[in-house]
């Protein structure tokens, strides 16, 4: 599934997608920045709820294929154009971050 | 011996909007020297751990990045409180960042284990009341 994909889903919506033809690969859930550090994968989907700009920089480093941004929770337009210089894709969702890991794993499973 | 590339960076205290900006302009420069993709993350993420530790702690400090043919070495040192307990500070879970910081994501206690797990090498000299020098290598 790519984040162009994710994007057309039910209940999904692009935030800012510069770079929307990347494969999701994976999912990691987590707030704490450091833990996501250390833990989530290049090309992973990261659901969370954490929209500061040190989320893109976590997004950047770590090379997640987009954050899914949980609970209807969007961007503040400064953050937006950053992320647009960063190529990071964001997409929200009105989903829980469960429901969103639930969904993700039936369409990473039919694949 | 081998040519030794160097690139510095001054962080900026307590600021959180600029904070990774030094580790995202070194996954830039890696990447146009060919390093491989697991290098430039585990270089990338380690100095970002770092660059955060010095904005919360320690007002801010300076990177120094070194490219060799056998290793990438970051050298990062501050003028901040210092570490009390490196021990302590070197378990995952423990931190001293504020509840402010915590809210904004960071304060995980995973700062200093990532940096360890990420690089081959890690020593932190630290003197309180004078500050930090953290030293990594990631082998090549």
């Amino acid at each position: 599934m790519t984040v162009y994909d994710l994007c057309k889903a039910e209940n999904f919506a692009p935030v800012v997608c510069p770079a929307a033809e990347r494969e999701i690969t994976g999912v990691y859930i987590g707030d704490l920045l450091s833990w996501v550090m250390g833990k989530a994968q290049s090309g992973d989907g990261w659901i969370t709820i954490m929209s500061n700009i040190n989320t893109l920089a976590v997004a950047s480093l770590t090379d997640v294929a987009c954050i899914i941004l949980a609970e209807g929770v969007t961007l503040e337009q400064e953050i937006i154009d950053a992320a647009i210089q960063k190529e990071i894709n964001v997409v929200t969702t009105t989903l829980s971050a469960y429901e969103t890991a639930l969904f993700m794993s039936k369409e990473l499973k039919d694949e | 011996m081998s040519e030794i590339l160097t690139f510095h960076f001054d962080v900026d205290g307590d600021d959180f909007t600029s904070a990774g900006q030094a580790s995202v302009q070194i996954k830039k420069n890696l990447r146009q020297l060919g390093i491989s993709p697991d290098t430039i993350r585990r270089v990338s993420i380690a100095m970002y751990e770092g660059e955060i530790n010095m904005v919360i702690h320690a007002d801010g400090g300076d990177a120094d990045v070194s490219v060799t043919e056998e290793y990438i070495e970051i050298v990062l040192s501050d003028h901040g409180p210092g570490i009390k307990d490196i021990n302590q500070a070197m378990q995952e879970g423990f931190s001293t960042a504020s509840d402010s910081i915590r809210s904004m994501g960071f304060g995980a206690g995973m700062g200093l284990p990532n940096m360890k797990r990420y690089t081959d090498y890690m020593n932190i000299d630290s003197v309180v009341g004078e500050g930090t020098t953290i030293t990594m290598r990631v082998n090549l």
